[in-house]
């Protein structure tokens, strides 16, 4: 498929996804929201420290693009980075353990849920800084490109960050350079508390690709398959040597900017019960019911043992040591 | 032995690096024209003007097994770089639990002298010396810049090489043997008994020329290049004073928050070498203002040997 500046939106586009594949997005995206839940519940406990952004309802976008990446392809993430862990294949043991601060988590407890990284598996980080991982994954594209392996880079960000410069320095020299890059934008239409309709000129972030010269595409970013195509394609054309694309997957984040009680979340809340409607995981569990490829049975099995997991995971963090006070000066520098 | 510049230095020393291991790359806003001549473009990049994505690209080639070397060119240039310079670059490493490393040599050249006025002239290393998670030095002469210079790229941290500007054609000794010098060791750059000073760059040079005038005196002065400002040698800077008794620190930068102050703090808290002190710890920096333009106005802005010497017959009272 040629990919210029276009629209992609459709619940009924044919996949070559193997059922087996599209279970496991299931699984994927049923783990990211579990997983969430969990730490939201754990956080408002007191069990896990400082701030929880969620995903809920974007698990569509995480899982659609990681799906058409190899393993020793390269991610980024953002503040809300729970989603990009589990979709790039990161340990809920390890991430939990992370979240309650102990020394067996991913950053052995100096990062918390905003920091969580697997190099290991390609997964650069989850970054606290708005844009603050676009520049760092687009050099994780130069270095795909100077390995010659073909391998990708894909920096996930928001609406807010495309109104940063490093989204449009980045955009650039990846297209300058033809990086094997793929941009997707995760716009859920509010930059913290702020909506996107008050701070950008256009409506859509893909337009702007055509600034750079390189294909920009809108997506129903709560239809998995339609993520899943369009992110296929963009591997595709970096992978020949096309250069980067930008992919808006247009979703919504269904609970607050944080988890933090009180603080004021101005979303209309007609417009997130209406989101809450397209539901991407409801979506992707019919259109498996309707290929006779799940039923309630394998629906709940696999709600056992993700929730098995988690508790699992909870267990393991529960049960690991916090880091020794004399570890806060480990690690500054490497060896 | 032969001689080179400074800058000549710096460019022996980056090539023979870029020889020895393939993983270096150099990316920049103009490529240099003798690396870019023996490496070709794959390996020395011509960037567009943006120091916000090159710096955080040579991040991401970092963690990803590269050894980039991004040259700010100007220090000044690198403030559209602080997210991914302090944000990023600092604390990615310690942020996620050290799980690779991130070796990246950055340059850039501090200092004034050169008549640009103050978005061109600046000598800001202590605003990075306050960040945790750099490395840094900043040599005075040739045969430093190269010894520095082969540990920072060898070295598997972010490290920032501030390179003075008013030294780039100044010449010195370099040997033709493969030689590193370890960071945190400062060097002894003239033995004395009466007055330490601890001085940086062109002021080493300054310094040295303030203790010629001096020794015609009588009076023997002890000059003490940190080289490295992260890590520091704080050792060799306290054995100096307690062997003198008399401090006076001399920057080419200003000197609230500064370099100048951690010196005096690092000699101060210490007891042994406090209780050795027969003086009060004299600054002689620039003047805390933008570096103005008219000669006559960056002259007096900056400190020279004259004010170094003030400062020495001050301490000696």
């Amino acid at each position: 498929m040629a990919l210029t500046s276009q629209s992609l939106s459709s619940q009924n586009l044919p996949t070559n996804l193997s059922p087996d594949k599209q279970r496991e997005m299931l699984r994927q995206m049923l783990t990211i929201r579990r997983f969430e839940e969990r730490a939201s519940a754990d956080y408002l406990a007191g069990k896990i420290y400082g701030v929880v952004h969620c995903y809920i309802g974007e698990e569509a976008v995480a899982v659609g693009v990681c799906s058409a990446l190899g393993r020793t392809d390269r991610i980024i993430s953002t503040h809300r980075g729970h989603g990009h862990c589990i979709a790039k294949g990161a340990d809920l043991n390890r991430m939990m353990a992370e979240l309650y601060g102990r020394q067996t988590g991913y950053c052995k407890g100096k990062g918390g849920s905003m920091h969580i990284a697997d190099f290991g598996i390609g997964m650069l980080g989850a970054n606290g800084i708005v844009a603050g991982g676009i520049s760092i994954v687009t050099g994780a594209g130069l270095a795909a490109q100077m390995e010659g392996k073909g391998g990708v880079a894909v920096s996930f960000f928001g609406d807010g960050a495309s109104n940063a410069g490093p989204f449009h320095e980045c955009l650039n020299i990846a297209a300058a350079w033809k990086l094997p890059m793929l941009y997707v934008c995760e716009n859920n239409m509010y930059a913290a508390q702020t909506a996107a309709a008050a701070t950008h000129a256009l409506s859509d972030v893909a337009k702007r690709a055509a600034g750079y010269g390189i294909p920009g595409i809108v997506v129903d970013g709560n239809d998995v398959f339609v993520v899943h195509q369009a992110a296929a394609a963009a591997v595709d054309r970096a992978r020949s040597g096309g250069g980067p694309t930008l992919i808006e997957c247009k979703t919504y984040r269904w609970r607050a900017h944080t988890e933090r009680k009180g603080q004021p979340d101005p979303r209309d809340a007609r417009e997130i019960e209406a989101w809450k409607g397209k539901d991407p995981i409801a979506l992707l569990e019919r259109q498996l019911r309707d290929q006779g490829e799940l039923d309630d049975a394998g629906l709940q099995r696999m709600e056992r043992e993700i929730l098995g997991a988690i508790e699992a995971a909870v267990a393991f963090a529960e049960a690991s040591p916090f880091p020794l006070p004399e570890q806060a000066t480990d690690d500054v520098f490497s060896a | 032995m032969r001689e080179l510049t400074y800058n000549e230095a710096a460019l022996e020393a980056i090539a023979e690096e870029m020889r020895r291991d393939p993983k270096i790359f150099y990316m920049s806003t103009d490529a240099l024209p003798p690396l870019l001549q023996e490496f070709g473009e794959q390996r020395v990049k011509a960037t567009p003007i943006t120091e916000a994505a090159f710096t955080g690209m040579a991040i991401g080639a970092a963690g990803c097994g590269f050894r980039p070397i991004a040259d700010w060119r100007q220090v000044t240039f690198c403030f559209v770089a602080m997210d991914q310079i302090v944000n990023q670059a600092a604390k990615i490493h310690y942020m996620f639990g050290g799980q690779v490393p991130f070796p990246i040599l950055f340059r850039a050249s501090v200092g004034g002298g050169g008549l640009v006025a103050a978005q061109h002239s600046q000598s800001p290393y202590s605003m990075f010396m306050n960040v945790a998670g750099l490395k840094m030095f900043l040599p005075s002469t040739p045969y430093d810049m190269k010894g520095l210079l082969k540990t920072a790229i060898r070295d598997n941290n972010p490290v920032i090489s501030f390179e003075s500007s008013r030294l780039m054609g100044r010449k010195g000794p370099v040997p033709d043997e493969d030689y590193a010098i370890p960071f945190g060791q400062a060097d002894v750059k003239r033995e004395g008994s009466d007055v330490t000073v601890v001085a940086l760059a062109w002021l080493v040079h300054e310094a040295l020329a303030a203790a010629e005038e001096l020794a015609k005196e009588g009076i023997s002065v002890e000059i003490v290049d940190p080289r490295t400002l992260v890590p520091l040698d704080a050792d060799t800077i306290r054995d100096s004073v307690q062997k003198t008794g008399r401090l006076v620190i001399a920057d080419e930068a200003g000197p609230t928050a500064g370099f100048s102050a951690e010196i005096a703090a690092i000699v101060t808290e210490d007891a042994a070498t406090f209780s050795r002190l027969k003086a009060p710890v004299k600054r002689v920096c620039a003047l805390q203002v933008p570096i103005p333009y008219s000669p006559v106005l960056e002259n007096h802005v900056f400190p020279d040997r004259n004010r170094i010497i003030a400062g020495i017959r001050e301490v000696l009272g």
